[in-house]
């Protein structure tokens, strides 16, 4: 197996790691490699190296340790019975490539994973064990992003969120029903007993820090999780549901969606094709309005249809604001900050500058203008002090005026 | 503001900086001509590197205040968005801020009114300045070269061309992070040379004066390709953050146009592979016992747990 040559199995081990969404290097504790004997520093705001032409960021390098797998999840490309090549790297010549992609500025640190060999716990001392020499025999001060494994044995866990920034455990699918029936080897309750345990390793480390500054730090950048997307049947308005669920049990960071991609060697259980894209956004814009526009998960799926989907062709919050008119339009001079955010076309930043901009000046409708993206898509919705939408709120046609011009198709779309 | 007695009402001054990105330089001129009460318009600012006006005439000797004139006001906001501001490559840059710093006198609160244009537009000046110092972080690559002085022979040299005068306010971002490597950063507004224990700025280099590869690319390249998943290709997305003018820095960049050109072709393939699976027939009984095993071609046998 070593006798691979390293291209060609970093090659494999890359390939298989793409379907996990996260790169995010961001939101960790704060430090720098003056006056240690290493390298690497975290400065808050994390830092995408490069951008693929799927869009995606690379800013960490995102890799299986091995994708040997002795699990049979029919999404995955690397369950036991697919056909792919398989490769693996020692944890050594992992921490060596990290170090020398960070050493010429390719990346913010390593985002490990791995198919499970031998047993879980097997797997998750070897993943442990990357981290541990790049923390310890390199003095690394990067990112490190551990996925951890949820049947592994509790205290192998926690080793791991001592070393690595952030951890997470992918809840896979948003029903329990889609995960017995395509992930057949994991176990909902096993899932959520690991995370419950990571979140109050988190929660007691931080309580340590604050009293001891020297206390052990526990993944500061804590934990995030993962859902396929399109793989089953579940709703937009289950994964909603899910998702707040999660939010609220586990105090994640973040949920990652990730719009079920076509694999090769696919189980016939799969759909073949994949998911529009544009739903997996809409997931991710339905996210952003509970956890930063005041949204509650019920709100949100007010704006879904009777079939449960958010509508693919206008954002979430559009879609709300259409289905009740009457709470607009709004005086953007009086109104709060909470009833401003709803507005559709608004975003967190237009909606500060119009609170700082209105204490100096009454605003009229070009110092809206000013202070957003788009006043086109906000005026049905605001009245200033020489505007008013009259009966442009209340139009029928309303949604087809606002909703993004569809593009011409593509003649030799696939 | 009342006028002082030691400038003539209508005089023009030709102030002169030392740098291009010198704040600190700035900000003493600046507060001498405020105290002096010389009022924005004028005032013509030139800096090495700028363009310059120049039919510009005044007098480049800076007045004296009074001892008596009252001290100059600066909001905490104002400083920090100037001195970011300050890196723009945008001619006007000086004289804006002088102008806001100037309205400060009288309103001491002009730099929260976000619909103001000339708050605005040192909003848009450090806006740009600050994507191009996180460009500069993420896309500036390092490539090694053997040196064979010192017996810790390795050097990691970059090559990187910012649009803005950013180089020297980012050295601290790049000595906090490599503070143990020997590294030089070298662009076409001058260089940075760090050797472990101290920071050296040099003049203006050439890209041939970088090394051109480094074996460690192939890696790179390799792992830029297989980590791309061309089922979602958003060609967009990447362009908006990652735009052309940086590629030719980026040794994964080269990849770009095949791995686009590729994708719909991979992707399809993806599909008829898991379409179509046509496997030669077992030929003893073990052979048959894996296949039926491994079987998934039916929903009954595709969702049956076997342990």
């Amino acid at each position: 197996m070593e006798s691979q040559p390293i291209l060609e199995r970093l090659e494999i081990l890359a390939d298989a790691a793409k379907y996990d969404a996260s790169c995010a290097s961001s939101g960790t504790s704060s430090r720098n490699s003056l006056g240690s004997k290493g390298i690497g520093s975290t400065e808050g705001m994390g830092i995408c190296h490069a951008y693929a032409p799927d869009g995606r960021c690379i800013s960490l390098l995102k890799i299986l340790l091995t994708n040997h797998c002795v699990f049979d999840c029919h999404y995955c490309i690397n369950r036991k019975s697919s056909n792919v090549r398989r490769a693996r790297f020692t944890p050594q010549e992992v921490a060596d490539l990290t170090l020398s992609f960070y050493r010429r500025n390719y990346i913010e640190g390593l985002f490990l994973s791995s198919g499970i060999v031998k047993s879980s716990n097997r797997t998750m001392e070897q993943l442990i064990e990357a981290a541990r020499i790049l923390r310890e025999e390199h003095d690394f001060r990067g990112y490190i992003h551990l996925k951890t494994i949820p049947e592994a044995d509790p205290e192998l866990v926690h080793q791991a969120g001592l070393y690595a920034d952030r951890v997470s455990i992918n809840v896979e699918l948003p029903t329990d029903s889609g995960l017995t029936r395509l992930a057949p080897d994991k176990n909902a309750r096993q899932i959520e007993g690991a995370m419950g345990r990571t979140k109050d390793d988190i929660a007691e480390a931080s309580d340590a820090k604050r009293k001891f500054r020297h206390a052990p730090r526990f993944a500061p950048a804590g934990q995030s999780t993962q859902m396929i997307v399109g793989a089953d049947a579940a709703t937009d308005a289950d994964i909603v549901g899910k998702a707040s669920r999660l939010y609220g049990s586990f105090g994640l960071r973040r949920i990652y969606y990730s719009a079920f991609s076509p694999i090769p060697d696919a189980s016939a259980v799969l759909p073949l094709k994949r998911p529009p894209l544009i739903r997996e956004h809409r997931l991710y814009q339905s996210d952003w309005l509970m956890r930063f526009y005041g949204y509650k998960p019920a709100e949100v799926m007010q704006a879904a249809g009777v079939d449960g989907m958010l509508p693919l062709d206008i954002d979430p919050k559009l879609a709300w604001a259409l289905k009740f008119r009457d709470r607009f339009p709004l005086d953007v001079n009086r109104a709060a900050r909470e009833d401003l955010l709803r507005v559709p076309g608004l975003g967190v930043g237009a909606v500060d500058r119009i609170l700082a901009a209105r204490r100096h000046r009454t605003l009229r409708l070009d110092d809206v203008a000013r202070l957003t993206q788009s006043i086109a898509k906000v005026r049905p919705f605001l009245c200033t002090v020489d505007w008013r939408p009259t009966t442009l709120t209340d139009r029928a046609d309303l949604r087809a005026l606002l909703a993004p011009k569809q593009e011409q198709l593509e003649l030799f779309a696939a | 503001m009342s006028p002082l007695r030691h400038i003539e009402p209508d005089t023009c001054y030709l102030v002169h900086l030392p740098e291009p990105d010198d704040f600190d330089a700035w900000r003493e001129r600046a507060r001498t001509l405020i105290q002096c009460g010389v009022p924005p318009d004028r005032i013509v600012w030139t800096a090495p590197g700028g363009a310059g006006d120049l039919f510009a005439q005044g007098d480049p000797r800076l007045p004296v205040p009074d001892p008596e004139a009252p001290p100059v006001r600066a909001s905490r906001r104002f400083v920090e968005l100037a001195r970011n501001a300050m890196l723009h490559t945008d001619a006007e840059r000086f004289a804006l801020l002088y102008r806001a710093l100037w309205r400060l006198q009288a309103n001491p609160r002009v730099m929260e009114d976000k619909a103001d244009l000339d708050i605005r537009r040192i909003e848009e000046l450090d806006k740009a300045v600050r994507r191009d110092s996180h460009k500069m972080h993420a896309f500036v690559r390092f490539r090694r070269v053997e040196s064979d002085e010192e017996e810790n022979g390795e050097h990691y040299v970059a090559w990187f061309e910012p649009e803005h005068h950013i180089l020297r306010a980012n050295a601290g971002f790049f000595v906090r992070r490599f503070a143990n490597m020997k590294w030089s950063i070298l662009t076409p507004r001058g260089s940075l040379h760090w050797d472990g224990e101290t920071l050296e700025e040099g003049p203006p280099a050439q890209r041939a004066d970088a090394p051109t590869g480094d074996p460690m690319e192939d890696l790179w390249r390799t792992y830029y390709a297989s980590i791309f998943n061309p089922a979602r290709l958003k060609v967009g997305a990447m362009l908006k953050e990652m735009p052309r003018k940086y590629w030719k820095n980026m040794p994964e960049a080269a990849l770009i146009p095949e791995l686009i050109a590729g994708a719909q072709k991979r992707e399809l393939q993806m599909v008829a592979e898991g379409a179509l699976e046509t496997e030669d027939r077992p030929e003893t009984l073990k052979a048959v016992d894996k296949a039926i095993h491994q079987c998934r071609r039916c929903r009954s046998a595709a969702s049956t747990t076997r342990r």
